[in-house]
């Protein structure tokens, strides 16, 4: 009877340990690549930063208050930005902020990098999207924690991995949005481009991608939505900022240290995500 | 090689699927195009058609949807090869064009128009028109001088910095048209270019475009599926109908001697009067009375006939006027010369012209309208009712 109801133990195969082997044995035969990387990563992480801290604190409050007046055409809007800013300094969260900005460029950067390109090469190639689609739902699908592990044992706690893994995260929306605006492009329209005798590549350039603005505009702004979310998440690997303060205060349960930073992540996602929407608005073609 | 023609194509056939061969062979066998499609699953979309467009005329294709038009006029310009049959420009193979020699045939001998515009909704008007320039690499400065040129030409000066959006759809299809011209092209491929227009728009369009193929003298295939559109632009018309062509020729030809009943029935949606001329309609009368002859033997004639009325002519059979059957009568009775008491003001009107052009006069008429010809010659007569049941 129990051989009916329990999995049988000789079945049960010992995969995940062989994956943990198989990373560990990677790391340390690669490990002069995998030093070059974390270089390359960390300084640009840091070079961010740095310039980051060397615009005075008003000046960048300033900043956001104008760029978010710009962007909803409201002079409200870009004061309670600034106000909000304001409020994470009176927190004492300013440098961690300053941390947290700093990862959040540098991974969406490298995501619109990659995954500019690759959602054209999805959107063109028939090949590539079998391939790279289901890579993509894995991705999505996949619990964040899971490939926080391995990025830590290929790169040591610290920013490396944190930004690894928020890159593979947040580039998803970012090819995805691509691939759909480049493929949602009115056949019409690409009958009439190549009727007049463009090349592949003038169709690409001088249609397809202009066409697909607004759509891979919307892609950024979600790209920058789910890196600041993994940012946070990625305390747990070592990466300072923001939640690396949440993560201090939950574990010596101090209730109230813990919800100052939590409300200065929501207040930084709520500028960057209506500084972006703007953005889009501004670049979509009047249909 | 007949130079005349300047786009010819040659048992073209079209087939979508998998199973193409399979498809071809039943096709040969004489199958339907369902059966086909229920055996093989594959569609047939061209069958066997042979078509030749000459140089400089408006050459109409019309059908309904699925009838195959779309997917012609795209072989020409190759955004569609055809699965068998060659498609010929200028007598050259377009199929064996590559790369650079196609594109050359898009960028400089032939342009599209689209049915829904398929104009660039992220750039302005001038930009759009520009376009084809833009792609041949002409400098900025110089292709939007041209456009400029063209933009004027349909109608849309100070239109230039316009976003696509913010046009009516006769706009929209005005930009098209620039847009198809500023590559100076030979031949201009319009795919149902003035259907998603309002009537009157349309109507305008027509016009326009008919003045504008004057002017230019572009060859110009043009896809419809409405037939008064067709007859009315149409040098020659093609109708097609499951991927076929079912009768090629001019408007005149097809409606006075249509193929089968699938044109008669298209062409009896038309307004006929547009089409026919009153050489088509018209018959010789019945009693014709030469100026010499007696009264008396007028009565007998009329009388035999079972006419009230005779057209009266001169020995060189000049039309003189019309005798009723009561005046000569009366001439008989008061021996007075017959011609003496004809009817004059009978309307008259020439064998080439339309038959609208003659319905008010047919709508007023008492009597058959004369038709002459040379000299005041008589050459027959066109009755109120053939007039006016041309029109649909």
């Amino acid at each position: 009877m129990e051989y009916f109801l329990k999995f049988p133990e000789s079945l049960i195969l010992g995969s995940g340990e062989a994956i943990d082997i198989a990373v560990k044995a990677f790391s340390r035969n690669h490990r002069e690549t995998l030093r070059i990387i974390r270089t390359v990563i960390l300084n640009s992480v840091n070079s961010v930063y740095f310039s980051l801290e060397k615009i005075p604190w008003f000046i960048l409050i300033l900043i956001v208050i104008y760029l978010g007046w710009k962007a909803s055409k409201k002079k409200y809007v870009g004061l309670i930005f600034g106000a909000m800013l304001f409020f994470i300094g009176m927190c004492g969260l300013w440098d961690s902020m300053l941390q947290t900005i700093s990862m959040v460029v540098v991974a969406v950067t490298l995501s619109i990098l990659l995954g500019f390109p690759l959602g054209i090469l999805v959107a063109m190639n028939k090949k590539a999207s079998t391939v790279i689609r289901p890579i993509l739902d894995l991705m999505q699908t996949m619990p964040a924690f899971v490939y926080l592990v391995p990025a830590v044992i290929l790169f040591s706690p610290g920013k490396t991995p944190a930004l690894i893994a928020t890159t593979i995260y947040s580039i998803v929306p970012m090819i995805r949005m691509t691939n759909l605006g480049i493929t949602h492009v009115d056949k019409e329209m690409l009958e009439a481009a190549s009727s007049f005798g463009s090349t592949t590549l003038q169709l690409l350039s001088k249609v397809q991608i202009p066409q697909a603005m607004p759509s891979i505009m919307a892609g950024i702004n979600q790209t920058i939505m789910m890196a600041m979310s993994m940012v946070v998440t990625c305390a747990l690997i070592g990466a300072e900022g923001l939640g690396m303060q949440i993560l201090l205060a939950t574990n010596r349960i101090e209730m109230g240290k813990a919800l100052m930073p939590g409300i200065s992540i929501v207040f930084l996602a709520i500028i960057l995500d209506r500084l972006t929407q703007g953005m889009i608005q501004k670049g979509a073609p009047t249909e | 090689m007949d130079n005349n023609y300047i786009i010819e194509a040659k048992n073209v056939t079209k087939i979508y699927g998998k199973n193409r061969t399979e498809a071809t062979k039943m096709m040969k066998n004489g199958c339907e195009k369902d059966e086909v499609y229920k055996k093989t699953g594959a569609t047939v979309a061209l069958w066997d058609v042979s078509l030749r467009v000459k140089k400089k005329e408006i050459f109409v294709i019309i059908g309904l949807s699925g009838s195959g038009k779309s997917t012609i006029i795209r072989c020409f310009n190759q955004i569609l090869k055809p699965t068998s049959g060659t498609i010929l420009f200028e007598g050259q193979n377009v199929e064996k064009l590559k790369g650079k020699d196609l594109l050359n045939l898009r960028r400089k001998r032939i342009s599209m128009v689209f049915q829904n515009f398929g104009l660039l909704t992220h750039r302005n008007v001038i930009d759009n028109v520009a376009y084809g320039l833009e792609i041949k690499g002409v400098p900025k400065k110089e292709r939007l001088l041209e456009a400029e040129k063209f933009i004027k030409m349909v109608g849309l000066e100070g239109w230039e910095e316009q976003q696509i959006s913010s046009l009516s759809g006769g706009m929209k299809q005005r930009v098209g048209i620039a847009r198809a011209l500023v590559n100076s092209p030979d031949v201009l491929l319009m795919d149902e270019p003035f259907s998603a227009l309002d009537p009157l728009v349309r109507k305008e369009m027509q016009f326009e475009l008919l003045s504008l193929q004057r002017k230019l003298e572009k060859t110009i295939i043009f896809i419809t599926h409405d037939i008064n559109e067709a007859f009315k632009l149409g040098d020659r018309v093609a109708i097609m109908h499951n991927g076929v062509i079912v009768q090629s020729g001019t408007p005149e030809e097809m409606s006075t001697n249509p193929a089968n009943d699938y044109v008669k029935n298209f062409i009896e949606g038309a307004d006929m009067s547009a089409v026919l001329k009153v050489k088509h309609v018209m018959f010789t009368p019945l009693c014709i009375v030469r100026e010499n002859v007696s009264a008396a033997n007028a009565v007998m004639e009329m009388r035999e006939n079972q006419v009230s009325s005779a057209y009266a002519v001169a020995d060189d059979m000049k039309f003189m006027g019309i005798i009723t059957l009561d005046n000569a009568i009366r001439a008989r009775k008061e021996k007075i010369p017959l011609f003496s008491l004809l009817t004059k003001g009978i309307p008259v009107t020439g064998e080439e012209i339309y038959l609208k052009d003659i319905i008010p006069k047919a709508v007023e008429a008492k009597f058959p309208i004369a038709v002459v010809g040379d000299r005041g010659k008589l050459k027959g007569i066109v009755s109120r009712a053939s007039v006016l049941s041309s029109l649909s």
